[in-house]
């Protein structure tokens, strides 16, 4: 067996486990040179095994892969489908543009001795991003779930060399996503005493068996409101503002392109895969409850940008409001809706990553994300402030920009639902959007710049992750066929219930003697 | 030739090109060769449907060309071209830039064979135009600008809710006829209506063309409205109700345009009043009628550009364009005068001028099809326009009392476009059978028989002996320098007492409406911002502790719902 064919037949571990490996290794070398490169060549490395992966799922298949050999439901299964590939491609794209832009923003935002830990806790949060998405066991969801939290409180913390307020909004977000976790634990436990199986898909069968009892019914209660908070469903937002704010701009960058995506992802994946919405009761905690918070967060997140006199807590606010529309689009529970939702998933990613990156740069330069104080940086840093403005039309879908295609399919999807008023929300809570845009666009480029302060752009290894994903935004929005066409196959894996049907493809168990 | 040489591209390449040249008078080239080059697929390609691409699996039609989008296209290109060398001497890359976004992003609309690329430029002509009137750079064109930003992009997305709608129940995306049975259809009509000035939804534009720039008043009188225009023209030909809002519209914005000051502004309320005309003829529908409303669009592109230019000209020279503060400069600026008397002339319907050989389509249109009383209310708003336009712009430009200024007569280019603009009202009154080969259907028409001519002749005889007597009696209202209602006991002696009292009546009432709704906006903002704004009641950083309540509220909500067996 050739080297490439063993890395073919190991892609779906090896994606989590050359990041997982790189974090040790980063600091035992304990030098913040090697750990940028160690660090970008593992997320490289990560990205080109996925997307390997989603061109083998795209067409629908499903991947199976028997760690160790052990088959499941015994050993741990990684199962990927068209849905968690789609998933997988925007936490390793993200990341890999990401990485070399922390570089230069790192060195000016994090105390120089807590570089190395930067890199390996940044790498343990992607690991931990990419291991929740690629898993197919329950408990394994919660030990990555776990590795990407725990690490994602040290980043944000890592903030306190800029403000100190980083420390309370990290501690802020310990507690709340403990106590995430810890509901998301208690409904995987629920679930093994009414199934005796953590295999998302035995539990699935055993489930589509039996009678619906009232354990699974708490247990899907634990694990749907434990993973709200981690997605930061309004109301239960609270610790994303300030985590997003006061955490380097780089990881505001990554943790908003993904860690809420993969959120959602895993609420999706029980919500259909595992529980499988025919029951009564899904259907119901869905759209009582899950559908009027999505339309809320519309328009409180969207308000509450407006008023934000921080550049990053305006993002961070959005972000609340964006998120809004893909669960929207997840609790039409029709195909088109499902849709929206996954290709929103990608585009804001896009969107969301280029602005937060170009605020980072004016940061960078400026030493300040107060909206006042960008003042006239449309002359002194124009490709930044162009790519906000790319960024700004994209949150608030103006066509040719990829979140156009996202509200378009949400819009169609809410008529296939007959439910027109929610597209009539849609529209409005966009037009809410156009103001918070407007007060950046118009500090950038109608005031005049303060006197005495002169800045220039910034590098162009900063310039050139920024624009990739700003121009990933229009590029996207105009030809949208790749984006829909995946979300749409991974929305029809989904609702076809199970984990991606029978017939998987099963790696991992050839060249054992 | 390449299906994918658009016109509208040709225009966006110039307006990213432009920027880019440092040159002044290789910028000024360009503006003007941009035009001339768009032309070209536009005459040389055959009817037909080109550059046809999907999005998200339906097939959209990025350049269709028929006779209706010919004649407006071509109109626009023409009026792109007289508008670039009237601003030859514009130094201004913004001012330069926005005319061609603008003006490709007209064409490209006239051209687009579906709704969602109709879309795209239809926002593109709200984000391009308004930086004509930013161009400015005073604080009042500033907010001026803003009003105007908001109400057409407003358009815009009404425009998408409906083509949403419309997509919804039809499955069709194509840019042709509606029928108004869907609420889609309704909304994209009423954006239509936005950009085309229907009575109430007009404010922006009085409010908007005259606060720019002496350039780009000129490039905006072309476009917009007429845009609307043929998107009535191609969605809802035909529809009766837009018979009697076309004729409020010739009628109302007379009485504005009479006692108004500011001659750029008396010139938007009779462009109002002539949509007014053509959006009738969209409302008959006939074959005639819809000839006579594409026609009356060419020939009032270039007459109203005419009109604007020579106020334009003045305003450039003198630096005002109120009507009290200007006459006698026939003296010094006589070319000026002889171009703005032919503009006069044309958009008075005179025989052998422009106006007179398509609005007389319209009024045929009219009578033929049985409407009395909308042929007795254009009958009047002719006259009316007569009189406002006709008579009342140059008069008092030019002649009136002698003002005293003895500005320099306009520059070349100004005189260039405005030369060529007059030659192309007299050439198609004189011979309208170029004109009407290119109009949409083929119908023999002749402007000019005897009936026409004469009760052509009455209308403005009878309208100048009413303007003469009322100046030579002095009961006319004099020129004031400002548009104060306080002086309205000279209007009520001009005019029934009741067409003044409306006026202030609705005057207060708006005023008082917008007031209303100014302290009802600021309080609802300051409301929101009490709950949203930093520290307010729903965004403060509150304590952890909430947070975890929050936690238990939901669970147990998500757990009684799932637990008790509701429904």
């Amino acid at each position: 067996m050739t080297i490439f064919e063993a890395v073919h037949q190991h892609a779906p571990m090896l994606t989590v486990l050359v990041p997982m490996l790189s974090a040790p290794i980063i600091m035992l070398f304990g030098n913040r040179q090697a750990a940028f490169a160690i660090a970008l060549t593992a997320s490289t490395t990560s990205f080109l095994l996925s997307l390997q992966m989603l061109l083998l799922v795209a067409q629908g298949g499903v991947i199976s892969y028997h760690i160790g050999g052990w088959a499941p439901p015994l050993g741990i299964e990684y199962r990927i489908d068209a849905a968690n590939a789609f998933v997988l491609i925007i936490v390793s794209s993200i990341s890999t543009v990401v990485l070399p832009y922390a570089r230069r923003s790192i060195a000016d935002e994090v105390a120089a001795r807590h570089h190395t830990l930067f890199y390996a806790c940044y790498m343990l949060c992607f690991t931990g991003l990419l291991g929740v998405t690629a898993t197919g066991d329950a408990f394994n969801v919660f030990v990555f779930l776990e590795i990407s939290s725990l690490s994602t409180y040290v980043l944000v913390a890592l903030g306190a060399k800029q403000d100190r307020r980083a420390l309370s909004a990290a501690y802020d977000y310990l507690i709340l996503g403990t106590i995430g976790a810890t509901f998301f634990v208690i409904g995987l436990g629920m679930l093994y005493m009414a199934t005796g199986s953590l295999n998302m898909v035995h539990i699935a069968q055993v489930l589509a068996e039996g009678e619906s009892n009232r354990t699974v019914r708490s247990a899907f209660t634990f694990i749907v409101v434990g993973m709200a908070l981690k997605f930061a469903m309004y109301p239960l937002h609270r610790w994303l503002p300030g985590a997003y704010t006061y955490a380097p701009s780089a990881v505001s960058a990554f943790l908003a392109a993904t860690a809420t995506k993969v959120a959602i992802y895993v609420v999706l994946r029980f919500i259909f895969s595992v529980f499988g919405i025919a029951e009564e009761f899904e259907r119901n905690t869905v759209q009582y409850i899950m559908m009027p918070l999505a339309v809320v967060a519309m328009f409180a997140g969207s308000l509450m940008a407006t008023f934000s006199l921080n550049a990053k807590t305006l993002l961070a606010y959005s972000s609340i409001s964006q998120i809004g529309y893909m669960l929207l689009g997840i609790t039409l529970l029709n195909s088109t809706g499902l849709t929206a939702g996954m290709v929103h998933l990608f585009n804001h990613a896009l969107t969301k990553g280029a602005l937060f990156l170009a605020v980072g740069a004016i940061i960078y330069r400026t030493g300040s994300a107060l909206v006042p104080h960008m003042a006239g940086l449309g002359r002194q840093m124009p490709w930044t402030s162009a790519s906000i403005v790319i960024g700004g039309l994209s949150l608030i879908g103006a066509p040719a920009t990829a979140g156009f295609v996202s509200k378009w399919v949400l819009m169609q999807a809410a008529f296939e639902a007959g439910m027109w008023p929610i597209a009539v929300f849609v529209v409005l809570s966009s037009v809410i959007a156009v103001v918070y845009v407007w007060r950046l666009v118009e500090v950038l480029y109608l005031q005049p710049a303060p006197e005495g302060r002169s800045v220039s752009e910034v590098p162009m290894t900063m310039l050139v992750p920024i624009w990739a994903l700003a121009l990933a935004s229009i590029w996207f929005g105009i030809d949208a066929d790749f984006t829909v066409q995946a979300s749409r196959t991974a929305a029809e894996a989904l609702l076809a219930g199970g984990f991606g049907g029978e017939d998987a493809t099963i790696m991992g168990t050839r060249g054992r003697p | 030739m390449s299906e994918w040489l658009h016109p509208a591209l040709i225009y966006l390449a110039g307006a990213v090109v432009l920027p880019l040249v440092s040159h002044e008078r290789a910028r000024a080239g360009l503006l003007l060769a941009v035009p001339l080059l768009a032309a070209l697929p536009l005459l040389l390609q055959t009817y037909g449907t080109y550059g046809q691409f999907t999005f998200l699996g339906e097939t959209l039609t990025a350049f269709r060309l028929d006779r209706l989008s010919f004649v407006f296209a071509l109109v626009f290109s023409l009026a792109a071209f007289l508008a670039a060398l009237y601003a030859w001497h514009v130094k201004d890359r913004v001012q330069q830039v926005a005319t061609l976004a603008y003006c490709g992003s007209a064409i490209g609309a006239a051209l687009a064979g579906d709704l969602i690329t109709l879309f795209v430029w239809w926002e593109g002509t709200a984000i391009a135009s308004v930086f004509l009137i930013w161009a400015r750079r005073t604080e009042g064109a500033y907010h001026t600008g803003m009003r105007y930003l908001i109400i057409q992009v407003g358009s815009g997305v009404i425009l998408l809710a409906g083509v949403a709608i419309h997509y919804r129940e039809t499955g069709s995306l194509a840019f042709t006829a509606f029928s108004l049975e869907n609420v889609g259809a309704w909304l994209i009509l009423l954006s239509f209506g936005i950009k085309c000035a229907f009575p109430l939804l007009h404010n922006w534009l009085q409010d908007a063309y005259p606060a720019a720039t002496v350039t780009g008043t000129v490039v905006l009188s072309a476009f917009t409205t007429k845009l609307a225009v043929y998107a009535l023209a191609r969605g809802f030909a035909g529809t009766e109700f837009l018979v009697p809002i076309g004729a409020t519209m010739t009628l109302f914005p007379i009485f504005y345009a009479v006692i108004e000051n500011d001659l750029r502004r008396v010139l938007t309320y009779s462009l109002n009043n002539q949509l007014g005309f053509m959006v009738v003829g969209v409302g008959i529908g006939t074959e005639l009628a819809i000839n006579g409303a594409a026609a009356h669009a060419f020939s009032h592109i270039l007459y109203k550009a005419l009109l604007f230019m020579s106020v334009g000209a003045v305003l450039f020279r003198t630096g005002t364009a109120k009507g009290s503060e200007l006459g006698g400069l026939y003296k010094t600026m006589p070319l000026t005068m002889v171009f703005c008397v032919i503009g006069a002339a044309s958009i008075s319907a005179f025989p052998l001028f422009s106006g007179f050989i398509s609005k007389s389509m319209i009024l045929s249109a009219v009578a033929k099809d049985g409407y009395l009383i909308t042929w007795l209310i254009l009958l009047f708003a002719s006259a009316g326009v007569f009189h406002h336009s006709g008579i009342k712009i140059p008069y008092f430009a030019f002649f009136a009392h002698d003002s005293g200024k003895r500005p320099a007569e306009a520059p070349w280019n100004m005189l260039l476009a405005m030369g060529i603009t007059a030659f192309l009202c007299i050439a198609i009154g004189v011979y309208p059978q170029a004109l009407y080969s290119i109009l949409p259907y083929d119908v023999t028409y002749e402007p000019y028989t005897t009936t026409h001519v004469i009760t052509q002749f009455q209308l403005l005889w009878f309208s100048a002996l009413a303007f003469g007597t009322l100046m030579l009696t002095g009961i006319y209202p004099p020129e004031l320098r400002s548009k104060n209602l306080d002086t309205d006991w000279t209007y009520r002696r001009l005019a029934p007492a009741i067409v003044g009292f409306s006026i202030r009546f609705i005057t207060t009432v708006w005023d008082e409406l917008v007031r209303g709704t100014m302290i009802a906006l600021k309080a609802a903002i300051a409301g929101l911002f009490a709950l949203f704004g930093p520290g307010g009641s729903v965004s403060k950083p509150f304590p952890t502790g909430m947070m975890v309540l929050w936690m238990a509220i939901i669970l147990g909500a998500v757990m009684a719902l799932n637990l008790l067996d509701f429904g």
